[in-house]
């Protein structure tokens, strides 16, 4: 027994290292000039360059990483369609933990990737940008919207609100639209996006005398029960309940509400985007309710259309503001590498500081805002627009 | 006083589905001696089917029901042939791990297949209320339909096991392999059929519960799975009546909890209980400490 066991250890021992071979050389040969294909390369002269992507693909948060790298790609498609600088995503999944995501990161490293469009969550993010602040890489991150990510790292960028951010506005605008007096906030005290909305939502509440009668929790963003925390809302008198969480559990909510006969208007802010696409939901069930969102699938100028037919046509589903957010960094990317030459062979330090001063200049309209500019830690500045829910889809308010 | 009753009810109603759940865990472990950790997720299979029919295909809520337990039956004998069969012989250690590999394959499967995107599942139960005490205590027909059902099914599974032939069978089983298959009980037919009953029960519970919480995405039935593993362990791990007052127990403490101690801390709650039921009695609350006979 004890044999057949050594035998097995050392079989796998040596096709590890066929695996690691393999690994370590795929790169070569695909930048090789190959003597049969010499147009193709001389169509290409900057080469392939290698963008990163890291999020949860599989697990609770599947969603939310497909999207990014579900944008990141369609953006690459029309960029490499255009000629000229062409672009590969490298993509790993880490299920939203931070551990798998810094090995990720040194998988995409391996693989020769020169920036990293990632990652997709905030706990995920703050660990590989701990690494990549080190190594001297740049991370630009589409959604993760902390503050932990970007605190004390001067090369890592967001392209999303952060989140103290949208706390505040959310106060600031449920005080002046005028559309709750008695307030319940329900949050996922197990999340580090739900919790510092919240706090910079309260500390907002507080002074601008915004009355919150009812603060409840919850932990779990699949299929919890929700009947304690509404009730408590009902209790305390609330009209309006404030919902910084992703909509997957906004969706739990809306639909106990409903059936155990309560009539509350409900606030939510970016994660709460998606839920109208939610298959089987009863949109009715979100009519009247507001949200904040920098970015809405249902408008008509030219680029959002055309990315959300896109979008659908490619995936199946209505893009969220994970995938619009993810567009936009791609794009900012691209634009940095006609600004600032880069081409398949610009080292990823190289590119790291050539972006880091670059980004503080820089000023984008895209997807999810327009005239975004940038603070020397990393955080944007785009406005958050407030929409109210009518008749099935995002309406401006007033 | 209405608002505690209402807690209650929410309690009982979140504790039936634990219970069911609990009921196809505790059978299996009854019977094959081991954890089924796939369990949970064979719930969320049962939903997903659920939610195809009606979504779909637009079939009526009876159909869909039907159509969820006869897949998940198939996909329950066919789990038990194709994973757990050929290591009857080895450690439960090597079975263990292998219901948990089974666990994560059906939650990557059903991303494949549906997306992970999450559906609101169509509820299989009228929306609406029954309103008692002069409109200020609200139940709900999801409520009383799930808490009747895991007392329908608790009923006539120890029906099944204590009376019907194949029941004898399976407690036979239980008690000693070796010696039932001498006395020509077949072992394999009888394990395939406990897998096959506790699978049905899964696609009921997957139905019921996401009828009550309608959110059903792949990882929906892993936190429910535990759960009811806790419940069925609390209960007495094994016993068909531990299982049901162990979920039921659950579910209470859970919802109570949140609603008077702290709604951050309802998880921490329930396994604390679990805790300090195992300390005072190690075999669960209805389990019975079996001594070997050497």
């Amino acid at each position: 027994m004890k044999k057949v066991f050594a035998l097995v250890m050392a079989a796998v021992m040596v096709l590890g290292m066929f695996a690691g071979c393999a690994a370590t050389d795929a790169p070569k040969t695909t930048e090789a000039p190959k003597d049969d294909a010499p147009a193709t390369e001389a169509a290409a002269p900057a080469g392939t360059i290698k963008v990163g992507a890291i999020g949860p693909l599989t697990g609770d948060y599947a969603i939310y990483g497909s999207a990014v790298a579900n944008g990141i790609q369609i953006a690459i498609d029309e960029i490499n369609a255009k000629g000229g600088l062409q672009f590969e995503l490298l993509n790993e999944d880490d299920q939203g933990d931070p551990t798998m995501a810094v090995n990720a990161y040194n998988v995409e490293m391996e693989k020769g990737m020169q920036v990293l469009l990632g990652t997709t969550t905030s706990g995920a993010c703050a660990a590989v940008a701990d690494v990549a602040n080190e190594e001297r890489v740049f991370v630009l991150t589409p959604s993760a919207s902390n503050p932990v990510v970007n605190e004390g790292k001067d090369n890592v960028y967001q392209v999303c609100f952060t989140d103290p951010n949208q706390g505040a506005s959310s106060a600031q605008t449920i005080k002046s639209l005028g559309v709750g007096e008695k307030i319940a906030v329900i949050w996922n005290n197990a999340q580090d996006y739900s919790t510092s909305i919240y706090q910079s939502f309260m500390a907002k509440a507080q002074e601008i005398g915004l009355e919150v009668v009812a603060d409840t929790t919850f932990s779990d963003d699949g299929n919890a029960d929700f009947s304690v925390q509404l009730q408590a809302a009902a209790n305390a008198g609330a009209d309006l309940v404030f919902l910084p969480i992703y909509y997957t559990p906004i969706v739990a909510i809306m639909q106990q509400a409903d059936a155990a006969g309560y009539d509350f208007k409900f606030f939510g802010v970016d994660g709460m985007d998606g839920l109208l696409a939610v298959e089987g939901f009863n949109t009715a069930l979100a009519e009247g309710s507001y949200m904040l969102t920098p970015f809405d699938a249902n408008k008509s100028d030219e680029l959002t259309s055309s990315f959300v037919s896109t979008y659908t046509e490619k995936y199946g589903v209505t893009p969220n503001q994970f995938a619009a957010d993810a567009y936009d960094a791609m794009y900012i990317f691209y634009a940095a590498c006609q600004d600032l030459g880069f081409t398949s062979e610009t080292s990823a330090q190289d590119i790291c500081e050539a972006m880091i001063p670059w980004m503080q200049t820089y000023t984008y309209t895209g997807l999810t805002g327009e005239g975004m500019v940038w603070t020397a830690d990393g955080c944007v500045s785009k406005v958050a627009t407030a929409y109210v829910i009518k008749d099935g889809a995002y309406a401006s308010v007033g | 006083m209405t608002m505690f009753l209402s807690n209650l009810i929410s309690g009982i109603s979140l504790g039936s589905v634990y219970a069911i759940i609990a009921l196809g865990y505790t059978m299996v472990y009854g019977i094959a001696k081991m954890l089924n950790f796939a369990h949970g997720d064979v719930i969320m299979v049962g939903a997903y089917i659920c939610f195809c029919c009606l979504y779909n295909l637009g079939l009526p809520p009876v159909v869909g029901v039907l159509a969820s337990m006869a897949v998940c039956t198939l996909l329950g004998i066919l789990i038990e042939r194709l994973a757990y069969k050929p290591l009857r012989q080895a450690t439960s250690l090597a079975v263990l791990i292998t219901a948990i590999g089974m666990s994560y394959f059906l939650q990557n499967l059903a991303q494949m297949i549906w997306g992970a995107n999450p559906k609101s599942f169509q509820t299989v139960i009228p929306a609406g209320n029954l309103t008692l005490m002069g409109g200020e205590l609200k139940i709900s027909y999801v409520s009383m339909v799930t808490i009747a059902a895991s007392v329908v099914v608790m009923v006539a599974l120890s029906l099944f096991v204590g009376r019907s032939k194949m029941g004898r069978a399976m407690r036979c089983v239980s008690e000693d392999k070796g010696a039932a298959q001498l006395m020509g009980v077949n072992v394999d037919l009888t394990i395939s059929v406990t897998f096959a009953i506790g699978s049905a029960l899964a696609a009921i519970a997957g139905v019921l519960m996401c009828s009550a919480y309608p959110t059903l995405k792949p990882t929906t039935g892993a936190m429910p799975g535990i759960k009811a593993f806790t419940a069925a362990v609390f209960g007495g791990i094994g016993s068909i009546p531990g299982a049901m007052l162990g979920g039921i127990l659950l579910g209470v403490i859970e919802i109570l909890g949140r609603a008077y101690v702290s709604s951050e801390l309802g998880d921490a709650f329930v396994f604390a209980v679990l805790i300090l039921v195992l300390l005072i009695k190690p075999t669960g609350l209805l389990g019975k400490k079996i001594h070997e006979k050497v």
